[in-house]
């Protein structure tokens, strides 16, 4: 029961001498909704790739169930895949399309056309079934990818950036449509995508990938609120990454002002990075707050205002909030201790260049 | 007003080489020496000489456009695979010849194929028996193959790499083996370049005279031997442009079947 459905095991792979997957460990449990997270170019979709069967890895093993299927070609692999643009079949019609699957499988006509009707209900594209192709918009052709792909009942749906192509609007309706899906059907769903908002809506776990590692794995909520590193903190979100220094358990020193926080164990006066999300600064009056600072940018974005504050030093504070503080007006800086995550600074360059490149 | 301008140049170009020799075609084919109106140049393709040309042709044009098929046909998966920088050289490669003068490239089967020609002398060489290999209907297939197999190729290259890979990935996700990827998917998606590349094979084969004149010599007649003799030779143009009317209406109906089956207008080139 607890074995996993997924399990890569050291996985490597390079194109040509470049290397795009170093030794990945990952496993995936049934029912979940984990989402590969990470720019273009981070091996996210590589990793889709190998365990779809398009891609076979150089040394690795993925298993299914416990089954090893790194060799298993990829029509005989129990799972399905709703490719990136759609990837219908432009010469058949909708209803052929989501019959291709049960076809090849012989399943009689009776059961295809329940599975087709049941199908596109399930996408709501209902009587769409004698369309062509070309006559659907992108949003109806991807709900037909999904149908195509569902009808055969896979236990795994791998999606390799399937909203990419949508626009921002569709693309959220289209969010929640697949976490109806998911629910509605328990199936495991991973998800590539490098739009940090769709991973933080959509997924159980988010898996955040940069130039072939994982970067952290965890909650949505565990990975916005306590990223693990300043590649993490950059890349979900906007936050204030600024240097800081460890004073001793519980205190941390930022621009000579000293913030009490929750994080121990970094040993005393020790150099570390500290993030703060913008929506966790609290703007006071002077003389209220523990830094004090000027008020030097602001843009309203509908549900808050975003504002730029500038302490003596020079760093710019990002700063969100309901409150209008006009630009020029001098404001302090207060975090609440939890609101602060403190982070390692890394070790050498290379690990430096590992996590926050790009 | 300046567009109509611009498009005069074209349309006097099509009234002078196109329209003209066309009605001078017509006008020919339906009239005797005198000038008066008949049918009798249209009606004598059905003469047994004019129709054992007629039915050679279409028999050799049709086998030569289905050997270009076969060839061409894994050619271009093998390109396709190949990608746009694998696949360019051998596609130049394929192109080279065409920049060579068409009669040459035919010549030069001629003396491959002669009683002593290259090849009988290298089986002397090896001692074996000499063939009779020019002069024979397969002489004259192997020079369309050869001519013609590039106007394959091309156009059934084009429609391939225009398939997305990932919508063969789809259909091997979905549990489709690689035949049934093929049969499926990949060829019924090539079918717009597999039309265009028969209309591009078929029809020059169907009214060539040079290859056949070349490698042929004088016993096989086909049609195009027939007509261009009946200007050259014979002297009898109104029987020449007869044929060539009868040919005409035999490209036509065989380009309204290709037609028919060619939603996205990719065979209609020629």
């Amino acid at each position: 029961m607890n074995q996993p459905l997924i399990d890569l095991q050291h996985i490597s792979k390079s194109f040509d001498s470049t290397m795009v997957l170093d030794d990945l460990n990952l496993t995936v449990k049934e029912n979940n909704f984990v989402t590969l997270l990470g720019p273009s170019g981070c091996g996210k979709t590589t990793t889709l790739r190998i365990i779809g069967g398009f891609e076979s890895p150089d040394t690795g093993k993925v298993l299914f169930n416990g089954q090893d299927i790194t060799h298993i070609s990829p029509n005989k692999r129990p799972l399905n895949t709703v490719f990136q643009k759609y990837a219908l079949f432009t010469h058949m019609s909708i209803a052929e399309n989501i019959a291709f699957g049960l076809k090849i499988k012989n399943k009689s006509k009776a059961y295809i056309q329940d599975k087709i009707k049941y199908a596109l209900k399930l996408v709501n594209l209902d009587g769409y079934e004698n369309r062509s192709v070309d006559s659907l918009s992108g949003g109806q052709q991807q709900r037909i990818a999904i149908a195509r792909a569902i009808v055969n009942e896979p236990r795994l749906l791998l999606l390799d950036e399937p909203l990419g192509a949508l626009d921002l609007k569709l693309r959220q309706d289209m969010q929640y449509e697949l976490i109806r899906l998911k629910n509605e059907l328990g199936i495991t769903f991973i998800y590539v995508t490098h739009d940090q908002e769709e991973a933080l809506t959509m997924s159980d776990t988010i898996v955040v990938m940069n130039q072939g590692y994982i970067q952290q794995m965890g909650s949505p909520e565990n990975i916005y609120n306590e990223p693990e590193n300043a590649f993490v903190a950059d890349f979900i979100g906007d936050s204030n990454i600024v240097p800081g220094t460890m004073i001793r358990d519980e205190l941390v020193e930022i621009f000579g002002a000293k913030f009490p926080c929750v994080d121990k164990g970094f040993g005393n006066n020790r150099p570390v990075d500290v993030v703060i999300r913008p929506e966790d600064i609290d703007l006071l009056e002077p003389g209220k707050g523990s830094l004090s600072g000027v008020v030097t940018h602001l843009i309203f974005k509908g549900v808050h205002y975003e504002m730029e504050v500038t302490t003596p030093d020079g760093y710019e504070w990002l700063v969100h909030s309901t409150d209008l503080f006009p630009v020029g007006k001098e404001v302090d800086i207060h975090v609440d201790p939890f609101d602060i995550q403190i982070m390692n600074k890394p070790a050498s360059e290379d690990e430096e260049a590992i996590g926050v490149n790009e | 007003m300046s567009k109509k301008l611009l498009s005069f140049p074209y349309l006097l170009w099509m009234l002078g080489f196109t329209i003209i020799p066309l009605g001078l075609i017509v006008y020919f084919g339906l009239t005797d020496k005198t000038g008066a109106f008949t049918l009798a140049n249209i009606l004598a393709i059905a003469t047994e000489e004019h129709a054992k040309a007629l039915w050679l042709s279409l028999g050799l044009s049709l086998l030569a456009t289905l050997f270009c098929l076969l060839f061409a046909y894994p050619l271009a998966m093998i390109l396709r695979s190949k990608g746009v920088s694998g696949s360019a050289f051998i596609v130049f490669i394929f192109i080279l010849p065409m920049w060579m003068n068409f009669l040459l490239r035919t010549l030069a089967w001629q003396t491959l194929l002669e009683k002593s020609g290259v090849i009988n002398g290298l089986l002397a060489a090896l001692r074996l028996p000499p063939q009779g290999l020019i002069n024979t209907p397969a002489a004259i297939i192997l020079g369309m193959v050869y001519n013609f197999l590039p106007f394959m190729v091309l156009p059934i290259y084009n429609v391939l790499v225009k398939i997305d890979d990932n919508t063969i990935n789809a259909a091997r996700d979905l549990g489709a083996n690689t035949f049934q990827t093929f049969w499926y998917v990949m060829l019924p998606l090539s079918i717009p370049g597999i039309i265009s590349g028969i209309t591009m094979v078929f029809v020059p084969a169907l009214t060539t005279f040079v290859i056949s004149n070349l490698l042929g010599g004088s016993k096989i007649l086909l049609i195009g031997n027939v007509i261009e003799q009946e200007f050259t030779k014979g002297n009898n143009w109104n029987l020449g442009s007869g044929i060539s009317l009868v040919m005409m209406i035999f490209i036509l109906i065989s380009m309204a079947l290709i037609a028919k089956y060619d939603k996205n207008g990719e065979g209609t080139v020629i």
